[in-house]
């Protein structure tokens, strides 16, 4: 089953909740029957400040987002993107074959959100314009 | 007779208090077994197919074992009675048995939606040799449809195979009903009585039932014991050949202490079934009340009134069931999911699908299952603590209660 430091961010998630002025926000799952992971960013000078994350799914599903945040937090956009569910894996360290879909769930909800933060740059830089 | 449980656990340098609330899933052995197996290890240890005095005396044991099984059920005769590892096998033993020596009549196997792995594993087995299958639906509340059967059974139908009691949301089926429509139409009846027994009344002369199911370890017996039992005159080809135990229908040396255990325990659930149903009726509703005064937004599933006291199932919304069960393990607390998580879906039980419930709302399902041992403090500290997961979980659920679906 799960190892001990997947079980302390589970139970201690550092990035986990909504945030208020996230400014880049991407959601994945949702479909009946899987899990829901929705990313909030705030983006300054395209670098990431804040990462947070609100998960529905098991133990992994919230691992692995938590993780996501805390690697991305302090990056370039650049650098976020390229976060791979391989990655998330190994900050983990190991977890059970049939949830390890939920590092790859966990980077694509990233992904997800960076993409959020450039049409919202695009959106911004029009409305400018 | 006391009752040793540890309920307590030490986590980095605190205490942590146990909560056991997982009996559906296994008891603990009570003394009182515990007790009637112990000799069989190392003083009456002959094995009872030996002619002599040790297998003789082991063969003593095995026999008032199987008396106290028949008597717990109202077999008419001890020797209805055949030992399997437990449940698992007896509910296949019954279900490939009867279908390979009635192949001749029929092909034709009727079971429902919502039944054991084993015997839904069973018939598939049986499919792929050519045999016809029928899953009976369910109502909402987990009740096998008594008009569908009646439109299902076809002439060359040879088995009815319902169970007594729902593992998962702790439903009790018609069985008596149900048999008889069977047999009116010249079918045979099994039933998986595994979750039912030591909490429902079990009579197979009254009930009608040609074969039924039980398992040790689910009423403070040991694991790796159950028993068939196998109504005489029914034909069934054994699963386990290589030696002439039980009556030639099940080979392998029998495991005497375990079936010493299981004797002593099916005698035990029997005697105490109402201090102890009415024990846990008392928990139930302490616990019911205590859950819906704490958490909002929660579904109980199974039958209000049609149901055992001791397992009940509750769906949290906007929370999946998996993380609650490790949110609360790590509070001390052990309880059940229904779903299954495959590969990359979180899979809801296929109880809770045939019951109409949706996907998203099944995902959320904890089964809590109380047994002899749990007190109102168990309660009140396991409802303690699933009130803060389910609030902690539900702040970091993307899932709002406007946007429920």
């Amino acid at each position: 089953m799960y190892n001990k430091h997947v079980l302390a961010i589970f139970q201690n998630p550092q990035n986990a909740g909504g945030m208020k002025g996230a400014n880049g926000v991407g959601k994945v799952g949702g479909t009946s029957c899987s899990d829901v992971m929705k990313i909030y960013l705030l983006v300054e000078d395209g670098i990431i400040k804040e990462a947070h994350f609100k998960t529905f799914g098991s133990c992994a599903a919230i691992a692995s987002t938590d993780v996501a945040c805390e690697l991305i937090k302090g990056k370039t956009l650049t650098e976020a993107e390229n976060l791979t569910g391989a990655d998330i894996l190994q900050e983990l360290g190991e977890l059970p074959q049939n949830k390890i879909y939920t590092t790859i769930l966990a980077e694509q909800a990233v992904k997800s959100a960076i993409e959020d933060y450039y049409k919202r740059l695009e959106k911004m830089q029009k409305d400018a314009e | 007779m006391g009752i040793l449980v540890l309920k307590l656990s030490i986590k980095g340098d605190t205490i942590v208090k146990k909560v056991y609330l997982d009996f559906a899933a296994t008891t603990f052995v009570s003394s009182e077994v515990l007790n009637e197996m112990l000799p069989c290890f190392n003083t009456i240890y002959g094995n009872t197919s030996s002619l002599h005095s040790f297998g003789r005396d082991a063969s003593a044991i095995v026999d008032r074992a199987r008396d106290r099984v028949a008597s717990a059920i109202n077999a008419k005769n001890s020797n209805e009675i055949y030992f399997t590892s437990g449940g698992c096998e007896a509910n296949t033993m019954a279900i490939k048995g009867i279908a390979h020596s009635y192949a001749g009549k029929g092909k034709h196997i009727i079971t429902s939606k919502i039944e054991h792995q084993s015997v839904l594993e069973a018939c598939e087995a049986l499919k792929a040799e050519g045999y016809e299958i029928t899953y009976l639906p369910v109502d909402e509340n987990g009740i096998v449809s008594v008009p569908s059967l009646l439109r299902e059974l076809r002439k060359d139908t040879i088995l009815v195979s319902i169970m007594a009691v729902n593992n998962e949301v702790g439903t009790i089926q018609n069985l008596k009903t149900i048999a008889k429509i069977a047999h009116e139409k010249g079918v045979l009846f099994h039933t998986d009585a595994v979750q039912a027994l030591g909490a429902i009344k079990l009579d197979v002369q009254d009930m009608e039932i040609d074969a039924l199911s039980i398992s040790a370890h689910k009423i403070y017996g040991p694991k790796g014991c159950g028993a068939l039992y196998l109504k005489n005159g029914i034909k069934i080809e054994p699963l386990i050949s290589g030696g002439n135990q039980e009556r030639g229908k099940r080979g392998g040396t029998l495991n005497t202490p375990a079936i010493a255990g299981f004797g002593k325990a099916t005698e035990i659930a029997v005697r105490d079934m109402f201090v102890n149903q009415q024990k846990l009726k008392a928990i139930r509703h302490y616990f019911l009340d205590k859950v819906k005064e704490n958490i909002d937004y929660i579904k109980i599933n199974g039958d209000p009134h049609q149901k055992i006291n001791g397992t009940v199932s509750i769906s949290f919304e906007m929370v999946e069931g998996e993380s609650l069960l490790m949110l609360l393990d790590l509070e001390g607390v052990a309880v059940s999911t229904s779903s299954a998580c495959t590969s990359n879906v979180l899979k809801p039980s296929h109880v809770l699908k045939a019951m109409g419930i949706e996907d998203e709302i099944a995902q959320g399902t904890i089964r809590f299952s109380f047994g002899k041992s749990t007190s109102k403090e168990d309660i009140d500290y396991a409802v303690e603590k699933l009130t803060e997961a389910v609030k902690k979980l539900r702040s970091i659920s993307p899932i709002t209660k406007a946007g429920r679906r």
